[in-house]
């Protein structure tokens, strides 16, 4: 039961000490957990969503709960990627594993000045939001079709030597064209998937609970979805894939690595239990166990489809 | 302040009026750091939310920490089916809780609360020597913790909507009574925004400074997620700041109503 497991896993050439890192917007720039374990526990954490200026958010009410899941709606608020550079970087790196930088934007000159400031940082990774569903001008526009996607890749690519990793929307008709098109502009990998579009309406006044009237699903309830994606996403692109959405268990992890990720992301489920990443870590440490596994990724894509 | 997360034993389990529970549970790492104001997190098995709960009182030679709440829905209804000697998972203490000031034995503060805001103002009550305490309900089979802030040493007036049982009507006249008599050093309220909008005015007409706690719909209870925003006017800048984690206790004339 002792016995030394190497959790490791590289995505896009950056290696994880484990396959699990703090989904984008769940997990802040990490501060908010450290009361209750290091941040070095986690294989990385990717930071919140940053814009080129610092950003408000949506008017409250953000958050609703469903079966099973739960709606957002809190619009990218933020205090801007120069803040996230100076104050918040420096702390989640000097306590951390792989600290991945997440960008969103309006526009392709939004996304190119972010990330040309992340590229003279020691941040590890970047992930481009090409996929919030809360804000109009948040990314979404861009990820929602083949040529958004490659304009935004296309764009951060030529700014940047530093791994990126496209963080795609389940709002589109074939998310599998768009990884496709992110990779062939130069996307080291694809996360996925961001949050469903939902709506949920307070029978009572006849208001939707979220101000924003509509935002975005997360939880065990999209997990399926989730899956199912990252399989056709893992089986037409050649780039690694990270991916979430509704992950809470070990099992949950084995799964999703099944159907194709390389890694990882856990959100939701820390606000059910802050201390699930942790579990699922140790969960994935009895797994190689007891299925005798030298490295993770021996698991990644192997799913045997009928 | 460092806050904890862990499954705490039930010590005590009352239903205080129809479905508000009162609860007490042994944590005390989580008490010797809780103060009045701040809120308990509580996970309600099969939902994906927990619910945030103010803390109603802190026992720190017992190390206990006691809080009320109204079962509103299924996640409520779930945590007060728990039961003494059972283990609740709950994130606590979180939040900044109420300031407490030195005052003078010829002072008083005065605590305001509106229906399932009153709980936190029995931890708060007990900080101070002289405290008058106005509290509003709907009715009388409404009412809660009058005793225990009577217990606690408050002076206690009793409002509700239907005069059905002490003061007809809001608490804002009786509010304006006490402080009419200049003996208030401060104000501090929690309940229904209109409720809190009249005692951050009210306050503010007599010059008397005024702490409200705010309520929002929230996610992870500590600050990462930014769900529970709320607008917050500091020094004539307009802020958009986390209840949960900036509050969920703002200066009254700092709240953006």
């Amino acid at each position: 039961m002792s016995m030394e497991k190497d959790l490791s896993v590289t995505v896009a050439g950056v290696r994880f000490p484990n396959p699990v890192i703090a989904a984008s917007g769940t997990y802040g720039f990490g501060q908010d957990y450290t009361d209750l374990y290091p941040l070095n526990k986690l294989g990385g954490i990717s930071c919140k969503g940053t814009t080129l200026l610092p950003k408000d958010g949506n008017p409250a009410p953000r958050i609703a709960e469903t079966p099973a899941g739960m709606l957002n709606s809190v619009g990218l608020q933020n205090p801007g990627v120069d803040a996230f550079i100076s104050k918040y970087l420096p702390i989640a790196k000097k306590e951390g594993n792989v600290i991945i930088a997440n960008v969103a934007g309006a526009t392709l000159e939004d996304y190119k000045q972010a990330v040309q400031r992340l590229d003279t940082t020691d941040v590890d990774m970047i992930e481009v939001n090409i996929s919030c569903p809360n804000v109009k001008q948040g990314g979404a526009s861009w990820g929602v079709s083949c040529e958004g996607a490659a304009a935004v890749t296309k764009t951060v690519r030529s700014v940047t030597k530093k791994p990126l990793m496209l963080k795609l929307t389940p709002n589109v008709t074939n998310i599998v064209d768009i990884a496709k098109a992110a990779e062939a502009e130069g996307a080291d990998c694809v996360s996925l998937i961001n949050t469903l579009l939902g709506m949920r309406i307070d029978i009572k006044t006849r208001r939707p609970i979220l101000k924003n009237n509509v935002g975005g699903f997360s939880g065990p309830a999209v997990f399926p979805v989730a899956v199912r994606m990252v399989w056709q996403v893992a089986n037409a692109v050649n780039i690694d894939v990270v991916g979430m959405g509704g992950i809470s268990t070990s099992e949950d992890a084995v799964e999703m690595m099944m159907a194709g990720a390389k890694a990882v992301q856990i959100g939701t489920a820390v606000f059910t239990d802050p201390y699930s990443p942790l579990k699922v870590i140790e969960g994935l440490k009895q797994y190689m166990i007891d299925n005798n596994l030298n490295s993770l990724e021996e698991i990644t894509g192997t799913v045997q489809p009928w | 302040m460092p806050y904890f997360c862990d499954k705490y034993r039930i010590l005590e389990r009352e239903e205080i009026a129809k479905d508000i529970y009162s609860y007490v549970i042994s944590c005390p790492e989580a008490a010797a750091y809780a103060r009045a104001g701040q809120f308990v997190h509580i996970r309600a098995e099969g939902y994906t939310l927990r619910r945030p709960i103010s803390i109603c009182e802190i026992d720190k030679k017992k190390g206990t920490v006691r809080f009320v709440f109204e079962v509103r829905g299924g996640g409520t209804d779930k945590i007060s089916q728990l039961t003494v000697d059972d283990y609740m998972d709950i994130i606590l203490p979180l939040g900044n809780g109420f300031s407490v000031n030195e005052i003078s034995d010829e002072k008083s503060i005065v605590v305001v609360g509106g229906g399932i805001g009153v709980p936190p103002m029995c931890g708060l009550a007990a900080c101070y020597k002289n405290v008058k305490a106005i509290i509003g309900f709907r009715s009388k089979d409404r009412v809660i913790l009058e005793e225990d802030l009577k217990r606690i040493g408050a002076d206690v007036t009793v409002c509700t909507d239907d005069g059905s049982y002490g003061y007809n009507g809001v608490v804002t006249l009786p509010l304006e009574e006490e402080l009419k008599k200049g003996k208030t050093a401060m104000v501090y309220a929690c309940g229904p925004l209109p409720m809190l909008k009249a005692a951050v005015n009210t306050a503010k007409k007599y010059n008397v400074p005024c702490e409200v706690s705010l309520e929002e719909r929230m996610a992870c209870g500590v600050g990462a997620c930014v769900g529970c925003a709320c607008r917050i006017n500091r020094n004539g800048e307009n802020l958009v700041l986390r209840v949960c984690k900036d509050g969920p206790v703002f200066k009254g004339e700092e709240v953006v109503f």
